[in-house]
């Protein structure tokens, strides 16, 4: 099977700190990696590549972010590909799609596309369906299980509401979630043979993209403002170790969870049948 | 096309209904159906122009006998327009390209959906086959003065920042919508409504996805989104049989069991229970954090719930800063004190 892997490097933000005056993160010492689910994505194609198939890694970014490639290259993938150019520059969800479409298309369109459900920093989660859209192809999200069938993969997607179960012809996309496996950390062997492999670089002239027709100009969205968030609320306090607080703080939980209809609505009732 | 003509986009609010596998409609179609019907208004005032608003929804037969897109009449909606085909929920590829389709013969200027499972498919799908930006996981919208542009708010960065996002030239405006991010309106009576169902050409239905099953999830393991109280367990439980203690106040209030990272990567709860970052974002009437201290990565999932309860041994605790009340103490003291008092109130009502 032909597996490509969509990878994208995002900022450290594990323990992400923040300047409380500007709102801004502070990026100091804040290293880029692997977003985490890009990760199990990778993870679920070499599990799936089988013999005779082949895994190419994608990924769009500054040159810097040839680095998550070979880091994918390290933990099994083939090859590896970076869409790099100033000419990407800006590029929303839709933009960015468009390129890793036009990059699959011109390496051959795989039988398989695997992608993170989203990544840490953007989180908006569009990428996957979007590449799957412009190419033509049907996709499963959410998928927490894959496995290949005879015509193509079955896959189960967590829902809110329960498990559906699918069957996808190829090529297809799908994009995980952490639950599906437990990504391995990358050989020494494989660190040896990522350093020595060629990452393969697309400008955006190979894409037959230029300005207005990709980057900043070609996004539909445009960030208009950015605030730092204020959810900051100011707590009534209550001390557990002094009882008459603790009995008023508990007076107040129960006023909020009367006032929000949480009690005696059938939990609570069906527990004491 | 200009940022100026914004307003003069001709087209109504859409709203994509979600049916369920079971068949119910999403609690989203209430919600966005009266935001849809404010924007329409507000639109309206802007433009001199009526706008209506259109639930669509693409059923199936099991769909179809529970889903009741009139009942957003009520909401405020003033037609639905629905697409009946085999298994279609579950192809979000097919549900994609019917959006598109009927997007680019009805030219509507705003569709909104839930930042579900469903809408977070099916919307991205359509939006690139039409060309036209879409912004995830809002949790705030408006109309733009004088332009008539619809403002989409979103948090960014581990909810640490807002970003305002506006689609200036293309059509239509696209959004999905965190779950409990509006209230639904009062209901209301007497709007007409009108229901459609359009033609769509048969190749569009089958993008080769094949269902093959459905497995709902007991009460308990219902995920998160849909609830109005959360009750979340952290590290400050210090072992796995804290979350008995959790779920015994979560059956109690109907609740929903959530947990932090520290509490899932111990395994003392599985992953689906996960709020934050990386895990599920939750807006609840109602948001209990017990023995979670509130990394950035924690409040990033929860910080826009309704109101904020917390209990935490830590007077300094992060959480805290977020919270509407803060009971700084043992939630072992503190929880099982709660449990009696909600029983109490049960015997009462009883």
């Amino acid at each position: 099977m032909r597996i490509a892997v969509l990878m994208k490097q995002v900022p450290d933000t594990d323990d992400v700190k923040m300047d409380a005056e500007r709102g801004t993160m502070i990026r100091d010492g804040v290293g880029g990696i692997v977003n985490p689910l890009d990760l199990n994505a990778l993870e679920a194609a070499v599990g799936l590549r089988g013999e005779g198939g082949s895994i190419v890694v994608v990924s769009m970014g500054p040159p810097a972010a040839e680095e998550v490639l070979r880091e994918g290259l390290a933990l099994g993938a083939d090859r590896a590909i970076l869409a790099t150019d100033r000419a990407f520059a800006g590029c929303d969800s839709l933009s960015t799609s468009r390129v890793l479409a036009a990059v699959l298309k011109r390496d051959g369109v795989p039988d398989l596309v695997i992608a993170g459900g989203k990544a840490t920093d953007g989180e908006t989660g569009q990428v996957g369906p979007e590449v799957a859209a412009l190419l033509g192809m049907p996709v499963a999200d959410n998928v927490t299980r894959l496995s290949a069938c005879p015509d193509g993969v079955e896959v189960e997607c967590t829902l809110e509401d329960g498990i559906l179960t699918q069957r996808l012809p190829m090529p297809c996309l799908v994009t995980v979630q952490s639950d599906i496996n437990s990504p391995s950390l990358p050989t020494l062997s494989g660190k040896k043979r990522a350093s020595a492999a060629e990452v393969e670089r697309v400008s955006a002239s190979d894409l037959g993209m230029a300005p207005p027709d990709t980057g900043l100009d070609a996004s539909p969205t445009r960030v208009v403002r950015i605030t730092s968030q204020r959810v900051a609320r100011q707590p009534e306090k209550f001390f557990a170790k002094k009882s008459d607080s603790l009995e008023k703080g508990l007076d107040r939980i129960m006023e909020i969870l009367e006032a929000s209809g949480a009690i005696g609505r059938g939990g609570g009732a069906v527990e004491r049948l | 096309m200009n940022g100026s003509n914004g307003g003069r986009a001709s087209g109504d609010v859409w709203v994509l209904g979600e049916a369920r596998q079971l068949g119910e409609c999403a609690p989203t179609l209430a919600e966005l159906s009266g935001k849809a019907r404010e924007m329409a208004d507000s639109l309206g005032a802007v433009t001199g122009e009526a706008r209506r608003v259109i639930v669509v929804m693409l059923l199936d037969s099991a769909a179809e006998r529970l889903a009741r897109p009139e009942e957003a009449a009520r909401s405020g909606a003033d037609g639905a327009m629905i697409v009946r085909g085999d298994r279609l929920p579950s192809d979000r590829a097919a549900c994609g390209r019917i959006l598109a389709h009927l997007a680019g013969l009805h030219e509507p200027c705003i569709i909104l959906a839930g930042a579900t499972a469903y809408g977070r498919s099916v919307m991205p799908y359509a939006a690139a086959l039409l060309g036209t930006g879409l912004t995830a996981d809002c949790t705030g919208l408006s109309i733009e003065p004088g332009t008539g542009l619809l403002l989409q708010t979103r948090p960014a960065i581990g909810g640490n920042i807002t970003a305002t996002i506006k689609t200036p030239c293309r059509r239509p405006q696209m959004a999905t919508v965190r779950p409990g991010t509006f209230k639904a309106p009062p209901s209301s009576e007497g709007r007409a409504f009108e229901t459609a169902e359009p033609d769509v050409p048969a190749e569009l239905f089958r993008s080769g996805a094949r269902y093959v099953s459905f497995a709902d999830f007991s009460e308990s393991d219902r995920t998160l989104e849909d609830r109005d109280v959360v009750v979340s367990g952290g590290r400050g439980l210090r072992r796995a049989d804290g979350f008995r203690l959790i779920s015994e106040l979560a059956s109690l209030l109907d609740a929903g069991v959530g947990a932090s990272r520290p509490a899932v990567e111990m395994k003392w709860i599985g992953y689906p229970h996960q709020v934050g970052l990386s895990g599920r974002v939750v807006s609840p009437k109602v948001y209990i954090a017990a023995g979670i201290s509130g990394s950035v990565q924690h409040m990033a999932g929860m910080q826009t719930s309704e109101c904020v309860v917390s209990i935490n041994r830590d007077p300094d605790a992060q959480i805290f800063g977020i919270s509407d009340v803060a009971i700084c103490g043992d939630l072992y003291d503190v929880i099982p004190r709660l449990i009696g008092r909600i029983r109490k109130k049960l015997e009462v009502l009883e």
